[in-house]
């Protein structure tokens, strides 16, 4: 960048020696203040106009991943408002807390959104979205957010996952602790059920073991969650 | 101002100036974000966005500015700027919003928004300087476009993935075999620098052979930035 300028530090320059350095000083900041108050309104209210669709977006897209686990029209309450809110929780590997959403229909329970975190991916916490059934069935799981390689691990998120047909985070779907005991929810290179895709056993052992922890907290404490 | 001028302009930004392969400014978006086509190319899109308005309101307001505060007063504004714009793709552009995520706010830190504001829209009227930002823009673009194209096909043999976010009807299209293996290293950052690279010599060869054609004049407007 070119730091001199000729053309308009020169007449400053001139006006500056007839100002005292404080008078000088005094209306920079003023201008500095003025622009900064113009800008900050400008920010402020495009804020205030966009708070609205934002909100309304932010929900439609919770809404949008949680069907694409739980049928939209297995339940038939409002679930984005039937929600629970659960303090810190090691069985999920929430540290600082999740939500869980409960579908119901006619009053029954359909099932529980969990969220969940496992926090030993390949690279950082993968942070899932699992539902399990009032019937301790495995409705689905989805990655939101995850740091896996691009590639290598990062199949675990369908939407990377090259085999379109059968992603591998389908597995899940359907299995119960009633027909799989708890020892076989591993990936198969521990001793598990699970399929994983050579070069990456990482990250899908991360979200297997999450997943397992997920169902087995479902099965323990699922009366007390629907309350 | 003449339609040749503003051409001129124009073609300084996508070409003799270009930011990614001449002024090698703004390369931190340029290698991260272009791991495919379309998130490079939506990302460029919105450079040009903020480098036009926020060209054309420096220009506008070039007389109001104390010279010794500019530098502040440029960011002041280009962050504002880069907020709206980042708000308002949270609000009606969601999907997108959530592919390109922190990179629109990392427009702000991008150098080269900055670098046109202060070689230029700070010396020029507002039409001049929004033509350069939106030159500079398209000839990022152009970057991106070319940089995610080769190393989403190199990486894993498709085209246009994810664009689905942009367009819900259509689809990315299989480039090489459907069992191309994928290579990594073209969509992690080595990869990035090597295709970089490769576009600059490809450039500077073309320059070069233009040169010994016929000598070049020299270029009408600031020289490059560091």
């Amino acid at each position: 960048m070119q730091e001199d300028n000729p053309n308009s530090s020169a007449p400053e320059a001139a006006s500056a020696k007839q100002e005292s350095v404080l008078g000088l000083s005094a209306s920079t900041a003023a201008v500095m203040l003025a622009f900064t108050l113009v800008f900050t309104g400008l920010m402020a209210g495009t804020y205030e106009a966009t708070r609205e669709p934002i909100a309304r977006s932010a929900a439609a897209e919770q809404l949008r991943l949680i069907n694409e686990v739980l049928p939209p029209a297995s339940y038939d309450n409002t679930l984005l408002n039937d929600v629970r809110t659960l303090g810190a929780t090691p069985e999920l590997g929430l540290p600082k807390g999740g939500r869980i959403w409960r579908a119901r229909k006619n009053g029954q329970p359909v099932a529980l959104v969990f969220e969940a975190i496992a926090p030993d991916g390949y690279a950082g916490a993968i942070k899932l979205v699992i539902a399990v059934g009032a019937d301790g069935r495995v409705g689905g799981v989805r990655v939101t957010d995850h740091h896996e390689t691009p590639g290598l691990g990062d199949y675990i998120d369908p939407k990377k996952d090259k085999n379109k047909a059968s992603p591998w985070v389908e597995q899940f779907v359907g299995k119960t602790l009633a027909t799989l005991p708890l020892e076989r929810w591993k990936v198969k290179k521990d001793g598990g059920e699970f399929n994983y895709r050579t070069g990456a056993t990482i990250s899908p052992r991360a979200v297997t073991n999450a997943v397992a922890r997920a169902v087995q907290y479902a099965s323990t404490q699922r009366d007390a969650l629907y309350q | 101002m003449a339609t040749h001028d503003l051409k001129d302009i124009f073609w300084n930004g996508v070409w003799r100036q270009n930011t990614g392969l001449a002024q090698l400014l703004g390369l931190c978006p340029i290698l991260a974000v272009s791991t495919n086509l379309v998130n490079g190319v939506s990302l460029g899109i919105a450079t040009i966005v903020v480098m036009a308005m926020s060209n054309a309101v420096v220009s506008a307001l070039r007389n109001l500015i104390p010279y010794e505060i500019r530098i502040p007063v440029f960011i002041l504004i280009i962050a504002a700027l880069v907020t709206v714009l980042d708000l308002a793709f949270n609000a009606y552009l969601h999907e997108l919003y959530l592919v390109l995520g922190i990179f629109v706010p990392l427009i702000v830190t991008n150098c080269i928004v900055l670098a046109r504001v202060e070689a230029y829209a700070a010396k020029n009227p507002p039409l001049a300087s929004a033509v350069d930002g939106i030159g500079m823009g398209v000839g990022l673009v152009l970057v991106l476009t070319i940089l995610g194209g080769v190393r989403e096909i190199i990486g894993s043999g498709t085209l246009f993935s994810g664009i689905e976010m942009l367009f819900p009807s259509a689809h990315a299209i299989q480039i090489l075999p459907a069992n191309y293996p994928g290579f990594l290293f073209a969509i992690l950052p080595p990869g990035a620098f090597i295709a970089l690279a490769c576009l600059i010599a490809a450039r500077n060869w073309f320059e070069a052979r233009k040169a010994t054609a016929k000598p070049v004049e020299a270029a009408g407007c600031a020289p490059a930035a560091h």
